[in-house]
Order: structure tokens, then C-alpha cells, then sequence
């Protein structure tokens, strides 16, 4: 499957992809003013990039193969489609324990306290896609779309040392 | 290929969706004492508060068994094992046949014989039957002890808080949640709770259930003193429910034995979950580790391999995510030494009710407590799991950012950029 993967070597650390991030996943995905300044919680990304003063790079799930979330999960919440590989939390069904982040290796599920509590991570902008009805979101993931550097790049796999 | 698994919670979905991962065909059977669908034990305390509806206790959708062609006897008892001739046996005296077993069987509770033990109003709190009968006899002001502040005495009592019952809570160790926590972090915890209306009696316990007429109305606890009550809680602990195995010829120790592919001493028998003793890779010996991400992971390697696939249990070792009305908590391996050999690194933040331990040995992390500052907290899970020598960042690893950006290069870009 495709992931988005992150080079550390070109990223600027400006954090747009944090912030397209939580415009799409806000209650106005298309509008970034909007979300931010109309929506009563401030949208929360579920990327994040990480930076101290000589290094920058983003980190979201990665939709593992053997995804120990999917495993770990009480109430069956997180899964991951057969089909698509994309994991994905069932918020209605999630009732925020926490069993995720205990073993997500990569720190890459967040908790949205705002409201019903549940765990919140990247779901490739699959639901972003079905919500808006725009196709733009389903090929490429909004970080990916707009980060100016091409630090943030969707594909296959990347192998060691290649471009 | 005839499949039998005896169990229908976390170990037991685990090895349907293992087996069905190699083998679409063959008949799968499954029992269980419980009448309902899998459901997810560790929600009958939200169920009990009222925070999860009962439609959403299900561990997996309605279609389930269906669409993995699971014949699931549910509310179905099985009596006896008769392994030399490779048949089970139900309580109504049916018998079973099967190439292949799993005994997931889960734990049961310890029920210490406490005077006055038979009265009504004591029970225990583990099944979602045990949720159901409590809950319909709450009432506002009602009077409960818990014996016992482990994970499911203090979830019990968090629940029953938010109905609005009294809670004393009863513990023979000098702290609670002493299987997770150290002292002062159990401290800061047990306050949380105290703030909320929770009564504790530490370094105590019940020495005897008080009674009338065959109800429970107190108890007397080993001090002398003697509270009032209206409903005793039984929540000291939970062991490997042996009870099909004794009059076997499976090996067992405090659990079932079982090697990595989760077969036990006998052909064709396997077993996972909290009837099981598998490997603890932190504690480097077999151990029962009845977590439920550990019941699920066994269940999908015994199923694989009993399918005739090859998977391998790589070892587990204790975690647990918990929290208490809004103070959350993640743990995972040995939270508190007791032997030499050990380096434990420690940050306080009394004012959040936040603390971060951290223990290490060889170089290699080997447990953690992250009370209140749980965020990414996963990470150090993963360094365990993976046993990295944390040697050349264990100054981060403390902090409250502590991620990636203070892994070496190479061990990052190694997590980071080939992830198949």
C-alpha cells in the first residue's frame, strides 16, 4: 500500500502539513479560516512534526502490516481494511484507554479529549475523501499535497538510499 | 480440518481470525459458557457507569461468525476434555470431536474464603453478567465495599462512584495498583481518587462479611473496625481457570504451559490467552500475562499454526493502559525492582499529578510508568518490545517530548523509512 513517508534531509519544520491536517479532519475540511476560527475546539492534526534546532521531520501512522494497535485495541475500534490497509479507529465504538498509544511504536496516535474521548490518528484522508465527497483528498493525502518542499512524499515503499 | 476452541473472548476471536488467515474451509466450532456474542471484558465497568451502551460491548461486528463460518455455541458449558480420544464433552453429555484444540478459557477469581462469603450481595466483578446484576440493584448512597484496589477493583469502584454509591475500598498492600505503580506514583492516584468520595483501608483487609438473614449489611475488617454496607465487591485478583485441565495430562503451573507456537504438552492441543503461561521476554521466563492484547496476539498464533501455518509468539510482557476519572496511566514491564541490576530514572510533576518513571537494565529499558503524561508513551513500549540498547539516548528519554527526533540517525531512519 502507499504510505506517506517523510525526508528529514528537506523538511523545513514549517508545519503546514500540521495544520492542513487538522483543517481537513475539522468540522470544515475544505475551509482552513474557517476551521480555524469558526470551529469552537481548535482542530487537532494527526500528524506531528518532530524538530529541535538541526533536524525536522513529520511523523503519522504508518499503517502497519501487523498493526499492534488492531491487536491491542478492547472494543475491536481499531481496524485495519483488508482491502485498503488503512487503519482506522471506529470513534463511535472507541472509549479512550489509552491501549493504543500504549503500543503504537511510533507515537502516532494522539488523544482528542475535545468532546466524546477517543484516540485520533492519520486514516490517509479516507474519511476526509467520503465526508466532502471530493475525490482530491482520497489520491493524496492533504499533508503530502501541501507540503512546499516535497519533504512529505506518498508511495509504495521507500528503500534504503533510494529517491 | 475440525477446529474446537473453548472460549469466546479475546484468545478465542484471536484464533477464529488466525485459522481463518490460513484455512477457509474448515469447520470451526467454538464454545462458550456465556450467552452473548464476544463481547470485550475490560468495557463492564463503562457499561456499569453507563458510558458504553450495550450495543456497543461487542468485540467485533454482528456478522462475525457468520462471515467467518464459525459454529458458536454460545451459552453452551463444556464438562470434560477427553484428549486421548479426541473428543470434548458438554455439560448436557454431547460429545465433540476435533483434529485440533484450543483451550482459551480465560481466568476466574480468586475468591478467598472469607467468612460470610455466601451471603447475597457479595460478588464478583468479571463477567458482564456480574456488570448487569450490579448494576440493577445500585441506588443512590448505596453502601460498597471492594475488596481488593487492583485494576478491577478500582474499575469497579470508578463506576460505581458514578452511579453514586459509597465506596470503601479495602487493600492488604501498603499502596494501590501495586502490580502498575510504585508508591508515590500509587499516591498520587489514590488522592485522585480520595478527592472523588473513595475511603481506603491500606495495609487492611475484610476478615469477615457481617450478615443478616443471608444479605450482607458490613464487614469487619483485620484491624477490628467495622464498616456498614450494602454490597461486598470481591476484586483480589484472577488465575488461569484450570478447571477442564486438572483431570488431564496437559502440563500446567500456574497456567497452562505452552511453547512459542502456543502448543501445550499435548499433540494437536493448544492454548492462549489467561489460561495460558507463555513467554514474558521481560522477565525472561514463562509467566501468565492475562492482558488482553497479549490473549488476542496468542489466540491469532495458535490459530495460524493450528491451521497448519508456521507463527510464532515472540514473547509478551506486562502492559496496561488505565485510568481513573480523567488521570490516565500507561505501564509496562518491572515498574518496581526488587533486585540489584536495575537503573530507575524518575521525573515529578506533582502540581499536573504527573510522573514518568523509567527502569533500565543492561542498557535496555525493561518497564516504565507514565502517570498523566501518557502521550507517545508507546514508543518506549516499542523499545522494549524490540529490545533496543537505549544507551545512546537515555538522557531523553525522560522527557515529556521524547520521540524519534532523539533516536540515532540510523536507528530512526531504519524505523522510519522501510516499513513493509
Amino acid at each position: 500500500m502507499k504510505r506517506v513517508y517523510a525526508r528529514e534531509e528537506v523538511c523545513m519544520g514549517c508545519k503546514l502539513c500540521e495544520v492542513y491536517c487538522a483543517t481537513a479532519h475539522s468540522e470544515y475540511p475544505l475551509d482552513l479560516v474557517k476551521a480555524f476560527l469558526k470551529q469552537k475546539m481548535k482542530p487537532l492534526p494527526r500528524i506531528l512534526v518532530e524538530y529541535n534546532l538541526s533536524i525536522s521531520f513529520a511523523l503519522q501512522c504508518r499503517h502497519c502490516d501487523e498493526a499492534p494497535c488492531t491487536k491491542a485495541c478492547i472494543t475491536g475500534a481499531m481496524q485495519k481494511d483488508s482491502v485498503t490497509g488503512i487503519v482506522s479507529n471506529d470513534e463511535r465504538r472507541c472509549v479512550g484507554c489509552w491501549t493504543c498509544i500504549l503500543v503504537c511504536p511510533f507515537g502516532a496516535i494522539g488523544r482528542d479529549n475535545q468532546g466524546h474521548k477517543v484516540a485520533s490518528k492519520c486514516d490517509l484522508c479516507s474519511n476526509v475523501a467520503d465526508q466532502t465527497d471530493t475525490e482530491s483528498f482520497s489520491n493524496v493525502p492533504v499533508c503530502v499535497q501541501n507540503c512546499p518542499n516535497r519533504a512529505l512524499q506518498f508511495m509504495d515503499s521507500v528503500v534504503e538510499g533510494e529517491e | 480440518m475440525d477446529y474446537v476452541i473453548i472460549g469466546n473472548s479475546a484468545a478465542g476471536i484471536g484464533a477464529v481470525e488466525g485459522i481463518r488467515s490460513v484455512d477457509r474451509v474448515g469447520k470451526i466450532a467454538l464454545f462458550s459458557r456465556e450467552p452473548y456474542p464476544a463481547y470485550s471484558r475490560p468495557l463492564i465497568s463503562y457499561y456499569l457507569s453507563g458510558k458504553v451502551a450495550p450495543e456497543t460491548m461487542y468485540y467485533r461486528d454482528p456478522d462475525f461468525y457468520l462471515r467467518l463460518q464459525v459454529e458458536a455455541s454460545l451459552g453452551r458449558e463444556v464438562q470434560a476434555l477427553k484428549l486421548e480420544d479426541k473428543t470434548i464433552e458438554l455439560s448436557t453429555g454431547d460429545k465433540v470431536p476435533f483434529d485440533r484444540l484450543l483451550i482459551a478459557t480465560g481466568g476466574k477469581p480468586i475468591t478467598p474464603p472469607i467468612p460470610g462469603r455466601e451471603y447475597s450481595g457479595v460478588s464478583t466483578f468479571l463477567t458482564w453478567d456480574d456488570a448487569k446484576d450490579l448494576g440493577e440493584e445500585l441506588f443512590p448512597g448505596i453502601k460498597v465495599v471492594v475488596i481488593g484496589a487492583g485494576l478491577i477493583g478500582l474499575k469497579a469502584t470508578e463506576a460505581l462512584v458514578k452511579r453514586e454509591a459509597t465506596v470503601t475500598v479495602a487493600e492488604l498492600s501498603n499502596r494501590i495498583l501495586s502490580a502498575i505503580l510504585d508508591e508515590d506514583s500509587a499516591r498520587i492516584v489514590q488522592t485522585h481518587l480520595e478527592e472523588q468520595g473513595v475511603k481506603f483501608q491500606l495495609n487492611n483487609t475484610v476478615a469477615e462479611i457481617l450478615g443478616e438473614e443471608g444479605k450482607v449489611t458490613g464487614v469487619r475488617l483485620q484491624n477490628g473496625e467495622e464498616l456498614e454496607c450494602d454490597r461486598v465487591i470481591l476484586a483480589i485478583g484472577v488465575r488461569p481457570n484450570l478447571d477442564l485441565v486438572r483431570d488431564t495430562e496437559l502440563k500446567f503451573n500456574q497456567g497452562i504451559l505452552v511453547n512459542s507456537h502456543m502448543a501445550t504438552s499435548v499433540d494437536d492441543v493448544f492454548a492462549a490467552g489467561d489460561v495460558s503461561e507463555g513467554y514474558d521476554k521481560i522477565y525472561q521466563e514463562n509467566r501468565v500475562l492475562p492482558i488482553l492484547p497479549n490473549a488476542y496476539k496468542q489466540g491469532f498464533t495458535a490459530g495460524v499454526n493450528m491451521a497448519g501455518g508456521s507463527s510464532e509468539f515472540q514473547g509478551g510482557f506486562a502492559m496496561n493502559a488505565i485510568g481513573f476519572f480523567d488521570l490516565p496511566m500507561l505501564t509496562a514491564g518491572i515498574i518496581k525492582p526488587t533486585t540489584p541490576g536495575f537503573q530507575e530514572y524518575i521525573r515529578l510533576d506533582p502540581g499536573k499529578q504527573s510522573y514518568k518513571k523509567i527502569v533500565l537494565r543492561a542498557g535496555k529499558l525493561v518497564g516504565y510508568i507514565a502517570l498523566n503524561t501518557v502521550d507517545r508513551a508507546g514508543i518506549l513500549t516499542g523499545l522494549m518490545d524490540q529490545e533496543v540498547d537505549v544507551t545512546p539516548f537515555q538522557e531523553h528519554l525522560l522527557k515529556e517530548d521524547f520521540g524519534y527526533i532523539h533516536f540515532p540517525k540510523e536507528l530512526r531512519s531504519q524505523r522510519l523509512s522501510l516499513r513493509k
